[in-house]
């Protein structure tokens, strides 16, 4: 049994219909997990659900054993599981050090020695702490963005697309912050559309097609998938 | 010697009423920019509810002089702040619970909102109209003056008198320590920060584990703190007719748009822009020259650029202006 996982999860927005039907994610403390496939798959939405941001119809999700489908989101927080949005994912009016103290609102011990941690982490930040997030580059705020759900000390991090809308550099750059994330042993699931970049650093994959696990494995395996290289990473 | 009595002339007609003018003034566009920024509507009701909470003030100071009760030189009022805050919030906080958050919840575009605050607007006034009637009040008692200009000439030896009232002090020495305050409390403290966040990027706010509920409450805590202070120090010194704050609601908007709406230190700034205009360009100026211009050159007319039965079409002006040039505010800044 993984650390935190979905099991066969359905669900959709309201009364439509179900985007996700039957998924199931599982991931362990110190892996990466990539949700992969074509536009429309339910990637974002079974992450979504994971967190409780739409209700489950059928399935449930456990986190550490412990069934939490019947959480609020906010309830989800607080046992240790935190998400960066694709969009808005920081607080552009507030200063990178506010960014950090906000994201460790439900913290309420000395937050000074996890924000120097995260300093450690993102040496960017320290250099820019009193300056407007709105200021930074993509990239920087994509830093901040990961720096702010890390404020927690989350045991699970999902994100959202981290690498979207930033030029290649900048991507591997994120890419390595996202395994030094993994080695503080946090479990993270993220939804990606750079299918090979994020394959090459995930220990597994899930491939999506319309809201069914379509393909799983771990990263090589699914990089020498002839059929998954051919239907989704264009090669 | 001509220099000094033109420059005290100016003092006591324009800078020091001004300066009180626009505290009264700043202190109800940053509550107006506080329910914009992090309750996202125009609150029409502004002006009526500033009114309502100085209504407090006014009964509870007749009650206080009935059983005795002074502050010695300083106005009874001061004593009844605290009390008129409680009821103003008990108020707002009624309100909210059975009208705002209703459309709150079910995420109403804030037009829509806006609309339902006229709607309190006239609730508010109604209530007012039931429970003290239209008519004017005056609840200043204790000193009225600090220094008297009679008093002034005799020190100084110069024509022009300077008169300091001494509600004049009052409101600029309150609403400093208020707004002071207000700003430690927003920048400094975690709760303040989170209220800034929430107004940023609610949906983050959310993810991080900030109770809406919270920040809702406290954003009226805080507000009505700031309209029952604002109230009273306008009812003291000029005197409390209850329909009187809806008027001063164009000023106020416009200071809070001029300063950059959302934004509470502009609001503040705003305050004393908008009432600098108002009285600079009312003022008649007569007097002054005669003071500076030899007596050939004395005017003959009044020197008065607008009748002061304008001053709302200035507030109304720079609205306009600063809405068409610089929408964003004409000071740079945090918004809250």
């Amino acid at each position: 049994m993984a650390f935190f996982e979905g099991n066969k999860m359905t669900a959709g927005y309201g009364d439509g219909p179900d985007i996700i039907s039957s998924c199931s994610i599982n991931v362990d403390r110190g892996e990466i997990v990539a949700i992969l496939g074509p536009n429309g798959a339910g990637k974002s939405t079974a992450m979504k659900a994971m967190l409780g941001l739409l209700n489950l119809k059928s399935g449930s999700v456990n986190i550490d054993g412990k069934d939490i489908s019947k959480f609020s989101p906010h309830d989800r927080i607080k046992q240790g599981i935190s998400f960066v949005p694709q969009t808005r994912n920081v607080f552009a009016e507030l200063t990178v050090r506010e960014n950090l103290e906000v994201g460790a609102f439900l913290r309420e011990d000395d937050i000074n020695k996890v924000i120097e941690e995260i300093y450690e982490l993102f040496p960017i930040l320290k250099e820019k702490k009193s300056q407007v997030v709105g200021q930074l580059s993509g990239g920087q705020r994509q830093q901040v963005a990961l720096g702010r759900a890390l404020m927690i000390k989350p045991s699970v991090l999902m994100l959202d697309e981290p690498t979207a809308g930033v030029s290649p550099i900048v991507m591997d750059e994120l890419f390595q912050h996202i395994l030094k994330v993994k080695e503080t042993n946090v479990a993270i699931i993220m939804v990606e559309q750079n299918a090979k970049q994020a394959l090459s650093i995930s220990d597994r994959g899930y491939v999506l097609v319309t809201g069914e696990n379509k393909f799983e494995g771990s990263g090589k395996e699914l990089l020498n998938d002839p059929e998954v290289r051919r239907s989704f990473l264009g090669a | 010697m001509e220099l000094t009595n033109a420059i005290i002339l100016l003092l006591n007609y324009t800078i020091l009423p001004a300066l009180t003018y626009g505290s009264q003034l700043a202190l109800g566009a940053i509550f107006v920019t506080l329910i914009y920024g992090i309750l996202r509507f125009a609150n029409f009701a502004t002006g009526d509810m500033m009114s309502f909470g100085t209504m407090f003030a006014v009964l509870l100071t007749y009650y206080f002089q009935s059983i005795g009760i002074s502050f010695g030189v300083l106005p009874t009022a001061l004593l009844t702040i605290p009390f008129a805050i409680f009821m103003m919030i008990f108020y707002m906080l009624t309100i909210d619970k059975f009208v705002f958050s209703y459309y709150r919840v079910k995420k109403s575009p804030p037009v829509q909102l806006a609309m339902v605050s006229v709607g309190v607007m006239f609730v508010t006034q109604a209530i007012i109209r039931i429970i003290i009637g239209p008519f004017d009040r005056r609840f200043l008692d204790g000193e009225k003056f600090i220094l008297k200009a009679t008093e002034f000439k005799e020190m100084t030896g110069l024509s022009e008198g300077l008169t300091i009232k001494s509600t004049q002090v009052l409101t600029i020495f309150i609403t400093i320590v208020v707004v002071s305050i207000m700003f430690w409390f927003l920048n400094k403290t975690k709760t303040g920060t989170s209220m800034r966040a929430y107004s940023d990027n609610e949906d983050l706010a959310l993810l991080s584990g900030i109770d809406p509920k919270r920040v809702v409450l406290i954003t009226w805590v805080i507000a009505g703190i700031l309209a029952t202070i604002g109230g009273i120090l306008y009812g003291l010194d000029k005197s409390y007719r209850p329909f009187v704050y809806f008027n001063n609601m164009l000023p106020i908007f416009a200071a809070a748009i001029v300063g950059g709406i959302g934004n509470p230190f502009g609001a503040f700034l705003g305050g004393y822009v908008i009432a600098f205009a108002e009285i600079f360009l009312t003022y008649a100026y007569k007097k002054f020259f005669a003071y500076l211009l030899p007596e050939a050159l004395e005017p003959n007319s009044m020197v008065q650029l607008l009748s002061t039965d304008y001053k709302f079409a200035i507030s109304f002006s720079i609205l306009v202006l600063v809405l068409l040039f610089r929408p964003s505010g004409i000071f740079e800044g945090k918004k809250i």
